[in-house]
């Protein structure tokens, strides 16, 4: 062997990112979960429908579409559904992890800074006072998405002003008043107008089920920019896992990384909020469950969060529509259902 | 080299540091020490430009206001009391994340960047740690894992606040030939140190605060007489001298 002797027995130092294991295992689960979400559904397509559909896109190859009826199932109703799990998911996923990261707190979740009261309120008030009908209101999802960017700016404000010494305490308390203020904000205009209380629960439950490819479109750019930059931040949130001082001290500019990786992950779930409602627990169950078995780096957690979420919340989609065929479960009542005893399972086995 | 002339460290009205002048030379080692509150701690992370203060701070000749957090980052790596040591990471990548300051925001480290850790961790006699996680260490493990984390930086200045705390005697005097040994490979030495007697053996120059003046400061035969630290720490204690030496007992004389 010409191995010269100084190599002999040199520690390996490197930092573990996503592995070629994990990355492998989550991405085979989005690609199941996304067929299962195509295939799944009162008119029976298959798997082998959604590929003939597939690859009779595809130009200059004479393989017969689908009848009419199949195809606009499939691409109409299907696909945009599927395509909003998948990305409310992966940016719940993603954000939350960002969360717990930024505020050094496992229990943080991408609602903390009063996304989700704000967004409720919005969508309360746009519900009530708006003259078109709930459903396929493009008014719901800019009043929700308007609140909750709003009252994220008044918990930062709110935070700021209590000093810098203990910021990101400060901000947590300011979250959770801001939550608790519009909470009974929003109790109080749904009590005034009692009449529309359906419509404003179907939206508080959250849902995919009057989708389209507009709300993808809407929502899209919003979550692939803030996964990105979230993404990008991986190596930082390690950085910030050691505490302000000694991530100053390392030559980060903490307030700024902080701020930058609150917007980012705030403008995505409000986004990803205001087209589908208030899904509980994703963005814990999530992140955690990479954490226990994959890696606590953020090099791993960040990246196959949104993979995993994306996943996770289009099947937690195929039950929620599937159940009470053909009434409709509020999917986050199936995101807590299905994700708190296998949360409890995770737990249990990956005692190390 | 770390110098400073007429340092302040004001919290609101309360002047934590009231006028340290100090001048640190490669290969020395100088040692800030005093009661509980004389101001130790603050005047250290002032080095470290982690609070805001009056007067100057300059290292290897350059004003430090003037540089950039990663700048200074690169020139003064800084160990605090109570280092947070999150218990899942590996010692290697701990380690590494000393290298953040010559990385870039949103990049990853390099060949360059893994072969300073591993000679930091190779320095500390840690190789075999390497993929040990933090969680599974002793209290000296860590200490020694701290100190490669703070010298994978590779800034010629190293702060560091209370290095031997919760550690026992044994594993104090081995961290402490292991800072001895770092400054003697050229780097200069800040530390505070609760214990007077290893100070006193360690430190070329001890300077003595107390409610944030400097009221002593030298090398351990000046600083340490009972004079002085019964006037300052309100201690009853008994100074000897043996081999070059200087050793301070507490008695008890109520």
């Amino acid at each position: 062997m010409a191995a010269a002797a100084g190599e002999v027995g040199a520690p390996r130092v490197e930092a573990r990112g996503v592995g070629l294991r994990a990355g492998f295992g989550v991405a085979v689960f989005l690609v199941v979960a996304l067929a299962v979400g195509l295939a799944v559904g009162p008119v029976g397509i298959g798997i082998g429908g959604i590929l003939r559909s597939l690859v009779a896109f595809l130009p200059f190859l004479h393989v017969h579409q689908l009848d009419t009826l199949d195809r606009n199932v499939l691409w109409q109703i299907r696909a945009p559904r599927v395509a909003l799990a998948a990305l409310v998911g992966g940016m719940l996923g993603v954000a939350g992890g960002s969360y717990q990261g930024v505020f050094r707190n496992p229990l943080c979740d991408p609602y903390l800074l009063g996304v989700a009261g704000g967004a409720g309120l919005g969508a309360t008030l746009a519900i009530v006072y708006g003259s078109a009908p709930a459903a396929g209101n493009w008014l719901v999802p800019l009043a929700a998405f308007a609140g909750a960017i709003a009252a994220v700016v008044v918990t930062y404000a709110l935070g700021r002003s209590a000093g810098a010494a203990r910021a990101t305490g400060a901000l947590v308390l300011a979250g959770v008043t801001m939550a608790t203020f519009t909470a009974a904000v929003q109790t109080f205009v749904q009590q005034q107008h009692t009449q529309q209380l359906q419509n404003v629960y179907s939206w508080l439950l959250g849902g995919f089920s009057t989708s389209t490819w507009t709300d993808v479109a809407i929502c899209a750019p919003y979550v692939a920019a803030s996964s990105l930059v979230l993404v990008l931040h991986r190596r930082v949130l390690d950085v910030l896992s050691l505490g302000d001082e000694e991530a100053a001290s390392l030559g980060v500019d903490v307030a700024r990384a902080r701020l930058a990786i609150v917007i980012a992950a705030t403008l995505g779930t409000a986004a990803a909020v205001s087209v589908s409602g208030l899904i509980a627990f994703v963005g814990i169950i999530v992140p955690h469950t990479i954490r226990l078995l994959v890696s606590t780096s953020y090099r791993a957690v960040t990246p196959l969060s949104l993979v995993a979420g994306a996943g996770f919340l289009v099947l937690a989609d195929v039950v929620a529509r599937t159940v009470l065929s053909p009434e409709e479960l509020p999917i986050g009542v199936v995101t807590a259902f299905l994700g708190a005893p296998f949360f409890a399972l995770v737990l249990r086995t990956s005692r190390r | 080299m770390i110098e400073t002339r007429d340092l302040w460290v004001r919290f609101g009205p309360v002047a934590a540091v009231r006028g340290l002048t100090l001048r640190v030379e490669a290969g020395e080692w100088a040692a800030l020490i005093g009661p509980n509150g004389a101001g130790k701690t603050s005047a250290l992370r002032a080095l470290a430009g982690l609070v805001p203060y009056e007067g100057e701070v300059s290292i290897e000749g350059k004003d430090a206001r003037t540089l950039g957090r990663r700048a200074l980052a690169r020139l003064v790596a800084f160990v605090p009391q109570k280092p947070e040591t999150p218990p899942e990471l590996t010692v290697a990548e701990y380690v590494l994340l000393g290298r953040t300051p010559h990385i870039s925001y949103f990049g990853g480290e390099s060949r360059r960047d893994r072969e300073a850790a591993a000679r930091a961790l190779g320095r500390l006699d840690l190789e075999a740690f390497a993929q040990r996680p933090l969680g599974s260490l002793s209290g000296g493990e860590l200490q020694r894992t701290v100190l490669a984390r703070a010298l994978a930086q590779e800034a010629p200045v190293l702060l560091l606040d209370e290095p031997t705390t919760s550690l026992d005697l044994g594993r104090q005097q081995l961290v402490l030939e292991l800072v001895d040994a770092l400054r003697a490979d050229g780097l200069a030495v800040v530390t505070t140190l609760h214990d007077l007697t290893l100070a006193g053996q360690y430190a070329h120059r001890l300077v003595l605060l107390d409610r944030g003046d400097v009221v002593a400061d030298g090398p351990a035969a000046d600083v340490l007489s009972a004079a002085n630290l019964a006037a300052h720490y309100g201690a009853s204690v008994r100074v000897f001298e043996e081999d070059g030496s200087v050793f301070v007992l507490p008695v008890r004389d109520r």
